[in-house]
């Protein structure tokens, strides 16, 4: 397993990280910090003989940015959007508000922030296209867009908000809620193929699966991390695989592949330290893996991926095979062979 | 490469740079006496203005006052400005960086390490730990390196060059600290350490190797017995024979000479690290070699040959002739090292410090005066770990290099605990400037957080003083700071933080974060606060604002009164909006009676109450119409306790329909009840 290279990049590195599309040869990632650059991650000229490539990952380009960076989403343009957020006053210095989460469908940009606003953008337009100023009362921490038209958002008292941006009224169409405290939430994204399927992640580190044609309230809490999950993904690809992030140092790789059964569970390569759940039934052509609430049946795999933890992963991302992190120890991590 | 700088060059430069940084610290040794103190301008203030200061936990804050430089007389308002003046750039310098983070998971590593491994396994992690710091400074070395070629800004390339020197330094101490500390090397294995040690730190052997060896014709290069030269002093002896029999090719009649040396050479004892023979057979061995040798000097066997005769007398461990060679070893402890090779091979630790001076008195030999790295590896040889110490903490500029080597030292039991006058012993110490320095940066800080974990005796008030003064820009800075507190059962701080951004939230006029922080902090008090807005914000504009927060509450409205009063209002307002009066009704007069209602809303509450009264339908019963009437006596009559009433118009008629409401409310409502009907 002990394909992952590092670098220290000398920088509180990745408070995102996204892949590039894969029309290059292979995932290159961005990191961040006040600078935001692009990295190469794997130059398959250089392959060993097992077509293992055992180099740091090599920075390519990069520009100063002021204060950090939350989040980032690929796209070909060349624009930038000042004082998109901000309280009360665009205009004063410290009325500027942190723009927390950006989420695009290319050519539309969609932006949300501490101030609670709701920005769209689209890529050739100077201006916001359109805003929905205070669209919460508390803290939009993060934005997925959930059909072409519509956006999932949440929020710091533990809403998730379907906003439907075809409606010129400034309302959310639902609103679901933690059944319990209202825990922050910090994370969101949606089942790349089941789009009524959506993972949140909270300020407890626990997981949230919700089923948004049904009922207000999630399908299944798991309890996952000890602190703020920062970041939870579905694998593009696989999308029975999911991976979290978390303040407390870990990475988690929650599988919930129904022929988990077939692998020899026991044997697993060297160093990970893993933990059983039951979770989830047999009956995969219909119901996703991730909803089903059988305990008896099947069970889902969750791996820490980080041997010895010590500061938190900010942020990861996924493609293929390939699993990139950052941390606060202002290293990147790349895992090139994720399913090996 | 970096590698190998030359520690005459770093040596250089640590003198001067503790000429610059004079003052440096408490406890500051006799050498920064003498220094001069630096000036140091601050760019954009005004020159002849006199500037006042104060101090914070790593800078000085410097403000321009009214008053002119003594003498002038002049004074003048002047911008209000205030400066910033840091000491330590360090922590800035980019590829520093990575050193700080990367010795930061080595530091942890130690810290969590099995106590309970015992004798050689646990002397095997120590020196693992001190390798693993190493061999990060050398990769910061390699970095530096870089970044000191691609730069073109002339300023950039200057810093980091002192920066790679500065580390070669820090690796050349280390590496002496590791061989004569934590491996506490003993005689016999000690001599191949310092071996190993000199080859890798002290000269550029390399490219004058290099450069010979590629010529094409070794044995006529004038640097060949330069190269020669070097190897026997270094006692690399495979090395020089090779070249050597390559002089003996080409000059076939010196032949007899080389086949003698070559086989001197090849005999010479040495220590050997495994177990193959005690140190007794090795004096033996070595006693009957040098006798040898001895003998074939008398002899002139190599009277016809000068270098080779110099090489034998270097075998023979003549002092002269090791001395004559002064411009290749470059150091004393290069001397040293090489005299040590051939005159007292199984050197105990403690003889080193005679050895050790009185080479660097015969390698300087008066012409020179000792730098800070030779006062400072002089230290190291004589086993005066606290000197070492202090002396580095005087030259060097931030405190991350004795912090951990200090740190290790203890963890190898190797550290008195003498404590210093004002309580905490000297590992403490360091630990607690080095991570007070990082705390100045806004990302490194949570490095720091770690050190002052392990600091039992000052660490957690440092880190409770600390935590509280880092900036909090974002919400998520916000977040990692209150994480680290609650784990420490910092209850005051976490209070404070998130009443701060509570407090800023308000202002921004972001009610649900500040709900949402108050809830984090349990902070009842300001969840009133909260809710007081809430209500004043209804009672301005007659409806609620953020509905999304009020309506979803949950299990969170218990944390304050006001806040459940709040959300039970809401609800009363939902239910008279979906006209399920009775209801509504119900949960009125249950925000009254039950004193959840405030005292001072109870006039709207009962002024909500009206349009339930003029229903066509009665909704109230007769009980409940009883309990309003209380209610409103309660609210009007002037009572002691109470707050006056206010008894101007508006409110009188208000009080008045009120009361001519509930009449005829009961009116009906006796009837209906009194009728005998199916109900």
């Amino acid at each position: 397993h002990g394909d992952v290279s590092a670098k220290f990049c000398s920088r509180r590195s990745a408070d995102a990280l996204r892949p590039l599309p894969p029309r290059l040869q292979s995932p290159d990632v961005f990191a961040t910090d006040n600078r935001i650059s692009i990295w190469s991650s794997g130059d398959l000229g250089n392959a060993g003989l097992n077509g293992e490539y055992h180099g740091e990952p090599r920075l390519l380009c990069d520009i100063q940015h002021n204060g950090d960076v939350m989040d980032m989403q690929t796209l070909s343009a060349n624009h930038r959007w000042e004082k998109a957020h901000y309280h009360v006053d665009q205009d004063t210095s410290c009325g500027g508000a942190a723009c927390t989460g950006v989420v695009c469908s290319n050519p539309e940009i969609v932006t949300v922030g501490e101030d609670g606003r709701i920005n769209l953008f689209r890529a050739d337009q100077k201006d916001a296209v359109r805003t929905i100023d205070n669209a919460d009362s508390s803290t939009l921490h993060a934005v997925t867009f959930l059909r072409t038209t519509e956006i999932l958002t949440v929020n710091s008292i533990g809403q998730l908000k379907i906003w439907d941006l075809r409606h010129q009224r400034n309302e959310p169409s639902q609103i679901f809620s933690l059944a319990g405290d209202r825990v922050p939430l910090h994370c969101v994204d949606r089942h790349p193929n089941q789009q009524h399927i959506v993972a949140t992640g909270g300020q407890d580190g626990m997981l949230s699966i919700w089923d948004i044609r049904q009922g207000t309230m999630p399908v299944s809490l798991l309890n996952a991390h000890e602190a703020e999950m920062w970041e939870v993904h579905f694998h593009p690809s696989d999308p029975d695989h999911l991976f979290t992030c978390s303040e407390d140092g870990s990475l988690w790789h929650w599988d919930a592949s129904t022929n988990v059964s077939e692998k020899p569970s026991f044997l697993h390569q060297g160093g990970r330290s893993t933990a059983y759940l039951s979770h989830s039934t047999i009956n995969q052509s219909v119901v996703s893996a991730w909803l089903s609430n059988d305990p008896t049946k099947d069970r889902m795999e969750i791996t820490n991926l980080i041997p010895n933890q010590t500061l938190s992963v900010n942020s990861l991302d996924v493609l293929g095979p390939c699993l990139v992190y950052g941390t606060d120890t202002e290293a990147i991590y790349v895992n090139r062979q994720l399913f090996a | 490469g970096p590698g190998r700088a030359r520690a005459a060059r770093a040596g250089r430069w640590v003198r001067r740079r503790a000429g610059r940084d004079a003052g440096r610290m408490g406890g500051a040794g006799p050498g920064a006496a003498d220094e001069h103190r630096p000036v140091t301008v601050v760019p954009g203030a005004v020159p002849r203005r006199q500037l006042c200061f104060a101090w914070g936990p790593a800078e000085v804050l410097v403000c321009e006052t009214l008053f002119g430089r003594a003498g002038t007389g002049e004074g003048a308002p002047s911008t209000s400005r205030v400066f910033v003046v840091r000491r330590d750039q360090d922590i800035y310098i980019q590829t520093l960086r990575k050193l700080f983070n990367e010795s930061h998971g080595i530091f942890m590593g130690l810290q969590r390490s099995e106590e309970e491994l015992a004798g050689k396994s646990r002397k095997a992690q120590l020196v693992q730990v001190s390798k693993n710091y190493r061999s990060v400074i050398r990769a910061c070395m390699e970095d530096m390196h870089q970044a000191a070629i691609s730069t073109r800004d002339p300023a950039l390339q200057g810093q980091y060059s002192t920066q790679v020197s500065i580390l070669s330094a820090m690796e050349l101490i280390w590496n002496l600290c590791e061989i004569l500390f934590v491996e506490a090397a003993a005689a016999g294995p000690l001599l191949l350490r310092l071996l190993d040690w000199v080859r890798l730190h002290v000269c550029d052997v390399d490219s004058m190797v290099r450069e010979v060896l590629s010529s094409e014709n070794p044995s006529k290069h004038k640097l060949f017995w330069n190269v020669v030269d070097i190897f026997v002093l270094q006692g690399r002896m495979d090395e020089a024979r090779h070249l050597l029999s390559k002089e003996a090719s080409a000059n076939p009649t010196s032949m007899n000479m080389y086949k003698i040396l070559d086989d001197l050479m090849k005999k010479m004892p040495v220590p050997s690290l495994g177990n193959t023979q005690t140190l007794t057979e090795l004096e033996l061995k070595w006693q009957h070699w040098h006798e040898e040798c001895q003998r074939y000097l008398q002899d002139g066997t190599f009277a016809s040959n000068p270098h080779m005769e110099s090489i034998c007398k270097i075998l023979l461990g003549d002092e002269d002739a090791i001395l004559e060679k002064k411009e290749l070893m470059t150091t004393w402890y290069h001397f040293l090292v090489t005299r040590l090779l051939y005159s007292h091979p199984t050197v105990k630790p403690m003889e080193l410090r005679f050895y050790a001076q009185s080479s660097m008195d015969l390698f300087l030999g008066g012409e020179s005066s000792p730098e800070p790295l030779d006062m400072i590896l002089m230290a190291a040889f004589e086993f005066e770990m606290h000197q070492v110490i202090k002396e580095c903490s005087i030259v060097l500029s931030n405190w991350w290099f004795v912090a951990h080597l200090t740190d290790l030292l203890d963890h190898c039991k190797l550290l008195q605990s003498h404590n210093l006058y004002f309580g905490s012993n000297m590992r403490e110490f360091l630990l607690l400037e080095y991570a007070s320095g990082l705390f100045s940066h806004h990302s490194l800080w949570q490095l720091g957080v770690d050190y002052f974990d392990h600091c039992p005796q000052y660490g957690r008030v440092y880190l409770e003083l600390h935590i509280e003064r880092i900036p909090l820009s974002t919400e998520q800075k916000a977040l990692k700071v209150l994480r680290i507190c609650e784990q420490r059962q910092m209850h005051e701080q976490v209070r404070s933080i998130c009443k701060i951004m509570a407090m800023k939230a308000l202002r921004n006029n972001r009610l649900g974060s500040a709900l949402s922080w108050s809830i984090r902090a349990k902070d009842a008090a300001f969840a009133t606060l909260i809710s007081d807005r809430f209500l004043k914000d209804y009672c301005e504009r007659g409806c609620f604002s953020d509905l999304d927060l009020i309506d979803n509450l949950g299990p969170s409205m218990l944390l304050s009164d006001r806040l459940t009063f709040l959300g039970k209002y809401r609800e009363f307002h939902r239910l008279y909006g979906e006209k399920r009066f009775p209801e509504a009704a119900r949960l009125l007069l249950t925000l009254m009676t039950a004193h959840i209602a405030p005292c001072s809303f109870w006039m709207t509450l009962l002024t909500d109450a009206l349009p339930l009264l003029e229903q066509k339908e009665v909704i109230f019963s007769a009980e409940q119409t009883y309990e309003l009437m209380r209610c409103l006596e309660d609210l009007t009559s002037p009572n002691p306790g109470s707050a006056p009433f206010q008894d101007d118009d508006v409110e009188t008629t208000k009080v008045e329909m009120l009361r001519l409401a509930l009449a005829r409310n009961l009116a009906r409502v006796i009837v209906k009840e009194g009728t005998v009907e199916g109900s």
